[in-house]
């Protein structure tokens, strides 16, 4: 038997143009297949480990999902702001523990830039309650003072220290906040959360940038320079959302439902997971249309193995006379040929994981930049291998084919092929 | 039943869905190591009565004697054994695996068949030595089969066919393929090897101008009662 597989492999080798076609379309196949499944596994586990510890998130009132969106992984946009005496009065509220406000809209070279204050770096949770560490310096005290995420610090070459400017609006080529310097005073530990990718700077810088323009572009004759800006009230009027922490989690619906009846203007509470889990429904669909159109790919590829197996048969019709003068039964003639077909699939399926890789490698920071999904460098996640085994199995099923066949032809030849 | 190579008694082969049968033989004996020329033109029954020789047919009766082993009454399995244990083939033409050396084709019996693989002891000096003899230069051992002439082509599957010192050599037209000084050439050096080896060679060809080589000589539509089939 070992002696028919070597041969079996000698053989392949002597084919291996048209059979290493088929193998790059199956390498293809596969990898397609692998990275819808690892894009939908790893966005749910990228968005999931983002928010932790924030019972609620609040904003004016829109669609959970895209408040969700907007707040924590700055995509997207805001209808409205809130103003600050509803975030105010929400903050005082004795359920509240704490709360922290967050304005955006402005961006450094293609990085959403985040108004907050400096109990962010404090409250802020990611994956299992992990705080956020700073990498090297400290967090902002005063109005043109930024934190970077380490993604913003590496990807730049920025250190503490630097200078930077800001953009208005998330466009990388919009009007320049260019009068304004923030130096960079910390940089904070990779987190894998949209944090990596935010410029941090304080809820007053936001107003301080936005004191000469009106409606998204600078007021025509009017600077004020940044040494002047202090003596403005530099206090937020608006912000975009606030992310809420409770004393006593029961609260929770208690409050959403305060919030969400708040009479001063329209605003909506949502729960993080609860938001999540209506934008998994609403993207359910897509996925399964996704995975099923590469799954179909797959059965494409595996087809044209089979059709390249099948039509190399009629030539090598002689191959197989010989081998069964020689004494190879009928079995062996399917063992070989069987063999050729789930060692093209195996090979395939490998440098599919290969391509998936090298493809991870080079589009995770895109994904990352304009999807917030984090793709991670591990080892296959337990659907993932499922994956993995239907496509051989299905590769095995097809390469029985030509087995089959050849068994059939074998027997029907005898010692000299008929042509 | 004295020890022959091959005994055939009451053979009678009928292809599927055709009325009349293809062989009728009543009794053919070929002794061990006996050379016999069997004649007969294409379309005479001559392949299938190889097929069944070699085990890859059945009759629809009568009974095929291999050194002793009655063939008829084997496994698929079994038939399939004492193919590789016993006979070597040699053909027509394409003989070898294009995609193998010379010399790879020549071992090819040894991994089908473990007993052919002791008897040749160390398989790569004899596939060597049946090469020499054979007037195979040394250079053309390891290129592919596919590069090879037809003359040397024909060689390497007369190795092929020696290799392992089966006891019976089949060998149907070898050498239609060759121009005629070189046939004469070639069933020369194949019966030398097939006396050398002690081999039962059953010599299959429509060209009687060869039979001058054997010491006796068969004509298939005499053997055959069936006559020549409609094919």
């Amino acid at each position: 038997m070992k002696a028919v597989l070597i041969l079996a492999v000698k053989s392949a080798w002597a084919r291996r143009l048209t059979l290493g076609v088929t193998l790059c379309a199956i390498a293809l196949a596969s990898a397609l297949l692998l990275a819808v499944e690892r894009v939908r596994h790893d966005a749910r586990q990228s968005f999931t480990q983002a928010v932790a510890g924030v019972d609620l998130v609040v904003g004016a009132r829109s669609g959970s999902v895209q408040l969700m969106l907007h707040a924590v992984f700055h995509s997207g946009s805001a209808t409205h702001n809130i103003r600050w005496e509803s975030f105010a009065a929400i903050a005082t509220h004795p359920a509240v523990d704490w709360a922290v406000p967050l304005s955006l809209g402005d961006s450094h070279r293609g990085f959403p830039v985040l108004g907050t204050t400096a109990d962010y770096f404090e409250r802020f949770r990611y994956a299992d309650q992990r705080p956020l560490a700073f990498a090297g310096g400290q967090p902002f005290t005063t109005v043109f003072e930024t934190v970077l995420g380490s993604a913003v610090a590496a990807e730049l070459g920025y250190r503490v220290g630097d200078r930077i400017t800001l953009t208005h609006g998330m466009e990388t080529l919009g009007p320049e906040h260019a009068d304004k310097f923030f130096a960079v005073v910390g940089v904070l530990a990779p987190t894998g959360t949209p944090v990596d990718r935010t410029v941090h700077v304080s809820l007053e810088a936001i107003t301080a940038l936005h004191l000469d323009w009106v409606g998204g572009a600078p007021l025509p004759g009017l600077t004020i320079p940044a040494e002047h800006v202090r003596k403005f009230d530099l206090h937020a009027k608006e912000i975009t959302a606030a992310l809420i922490g409770l004393k006593n989690r029961t609260e929770v619906f208690r409050l959403q439902r305060h919030i969400n009846s708040y009479r001063g203007e329209p605003l909506m509470a949502v729960m993080p997971g609860v938001a999540l889990d209506e934008l998994w429904q609403t993207l359910g669909m897509i996925e399964q249309t996704l995975l099923a159109m590469s799954a179909l790919v797959v059965v494409v590829g595996l087809a044209g193995l089979l059709a390249t197996l099948l039509a190399s048969l009629n030539e090598r019709r002689r191959e197989l006379a010989i081998l069964r003068a020689l004494g190879a039964s009928p079995r062996d003639l399917f063992l070989m040929l069987t063999a050729e077909g789930l060692l093209v699939t195996t090979l395939g399926v490998v440098l599919g994981c290969g391509l998936l890789a090298g493809g991870s490698f080079f589009f995770a920071p895109l994904l990352q930049a304009h999807f917030g999904i984090i793709l991670q460098w591990r080892m296959f996640a337990a659907s993932e291998w499922a994956l993995l085994a239907a496509i051989l199995a299905t590769g095995l099923l097809a390469s029985l084919v030509p087995g089959w066949r050849a068994w059939r032809m074998s027997l029907a030849d005898g010692l000299t092929p008929r042509n | 039943m004295a020890d022959g190579a091959i005994q055939i008694r009451d053979l009678l082969f009928r292809w599927p869905r055709q009325p009349a049968p293809c062989l009728d033989i009543p009794e053919l004996n070929i002794a061990a190591g006996e050379h016999v020329f069997l004649h007969g033109p294409s379309g005479s029954g001559k392949s299938t009565l190889l097929g069944l020789l070699g085990g890859v047919a059945l009759p629809e009766r009568g009974e095929i004697v291999l050194l002793g082993q009655p063939l008829t009454r084997l496994s698929g399995h079994a038939r399939d054994r004492l193919r590789a244990d016993s006979i070597g083939f040699l053909f027509q033409q394409f003989n070898l695996l294009p995609w193998l050396s010379a010399i790879d084709n020549v071992l090819l019996p040894c991994t089908f068949s473990a007993r052919r693989k002791t008897r040749a002891g160390n398989a790569r000096e004899t596939a060597a030595r049946l090469l020499t003899h054979l007037d195979l230069a040394a250079e053309s051992w390891h290129k592919p089969a596919a590069e090879l002439s037809v003359g040397q082509q024909q060689r390497v599957a007369a190795a092929r066919a020696l290799i392992g010192r089966p006891e019976i050599l089949i060998a149907d037209e070898p050498t239609s393929a060759l121009d005629a000084p070189r046939q004469q050439i070639f069933v020369d050096l194949l019966l030398t090897e097939a006396t050398a080896a002690g081999a039962a060679l059953l010599f299959v060809s429509h060209d009687e101008r060869l039979a001058a080589h054997f010491a006796r000589k068969i004509t298939l539509a005499d053997i055959n009662r069936a006559g020549v089939p409609a094919s």
